[in-house]
């Protein structure tokens, strides 16, 4: 869902610009202390696969396409701060070199997918985590934090679009909703199945330090294990 | 092989050979734009600095080819850019 650029108003560009810099300064100070140069490359990597993956839109409804958003799948493997940052440069990458996502709109999307969907998926996942002690509570707990990350998205995007006069919030939140629950779907099968593959490939378990299962948990955005 | 290397290959693979048969329909807000009348205030304003418009190789006839060629290329980039920022960022680094 990214917002191109005519359909947000100066104040609503200057705000969440404002807001997406001081997050993006937050999750450069979170990350840097606690990556070890090892943990490098392994976000390089995450990044080009979250790009590479959001290139593949899969069909929704009739005549709507959605592709995966990567911030719960960023943010289960190595935490909300480096997740942020995983979305970010990719949403940069995408704006400057393809066009997707407007210029001056990067501050807006960054804010509703580099900041409000990394921290989404975080609380759900954990709070899930923490309570839920049933089998498959770790494969319900990413599929559901995938799901409301683009859930949160949607709304932010909604509010925006309706902070700058563009469409009325009653017009715009219900069908923005209805079709990112259907695309929030697929990003939980995505992210399900992905968070399997590379944490298994890279070594790297979910766990934000909640000791409730045999896993060894790593540190909050500790960046994980990598090889 | 470092093992991170088998998620870039996976990355440029997933690019290479999946993008190319993408949904081309529009995406959620795309469509919710349409259907409330407001798609038509979207503007380029960068259009003729862009490399790479709407993921396409300029002088790549062939849609599918210049999709995947995009795609590879943008996911090599995105790896640098952030390999790179982390660098600059690391700590270790003074």
């Amino acid at each position: 869902m990214h917002i191109p650029d005519g359909f947000l108003d100066a104040k609503t560009i200057i705000t969440t610009a404002a807001i997406s810099a001081y997050a993006i300064k937050n999750d450069v100070e979170k990350a840097r202390r606690s990556l070890g140069d090892r943990g490098i490359p392994v976000l390089g990597v995450m990044a080009a696969f979250i790009f590479a993956a959001q290139m593949v839109n899969f069909p929704v409804m009739a005549g709507t396409s959605g592709h995966l958003l990567g911030a719960a799948l960023a943010t289960i493997l190595l935490g909300p701060y480096s997740a942020g940052l995983i979305i970010a440069s990719v949403l940069i990458v995408q704006s400057l070199f393809f066009q997707d996502g407007g210029i001056l709109a990067l501050g807006a999307n960054i804010l509703n997918m580099a900041v409000a969907s990394p921290m989404a998926a975080y609380y759900i996942y954990v709070a899930l985590k923490k309570y839920a002690r049933f089998t498959c509570a770790d494969t319900i707990a990413t599929f559901a934090a995938s799901w409301f990350s683009v859930m949160v998205a949607a709304v932010f995007t909604s509010l925006e679009l309706a902070l700058s006069g563009t469409v009325p919030l009653k017009t715009v939140i219900l069908p923005m909703a209805m079709v990112h629950a259907a695309i929030g779907i697929g990003e939980g099968l995505i992210t399900t199945v992905a968070v399997a593959y590379i944490g298994r490939v890279l070594n790297l378990k979910a766990g934000f330090g909640i000791k409730n299962s045999a896993e060894t948990a790593i540190d909050v955005d500790g960046g994980g294990r990598a090889n | 092989m470092r093992k991170w290397g088998v998620i870039l290959l996976t990355a440029v693979l997933v690019a290479l050979i999946l993008s190319p048969f993408a949904s081309t329909h529009p995406d959620g807000l795309e469509k919710v734009a349409e259907n409330l009348a407001f798609a038509d205030k979207s503007e380029t304003l960068m259009a003729r600095f862009s490399p790479m418009p709407d993921y396409a190789v300029r002088g790549i006839s062939d849609g599918k080819i210049s999709t995947a060629m995009a795609g590879v290329i943008g996911t090599v980039i995105t790896f640098f850019a952030v390999f790179g920022l982390m660098k600059a960022l690391s700590p270790g680094r003074r």
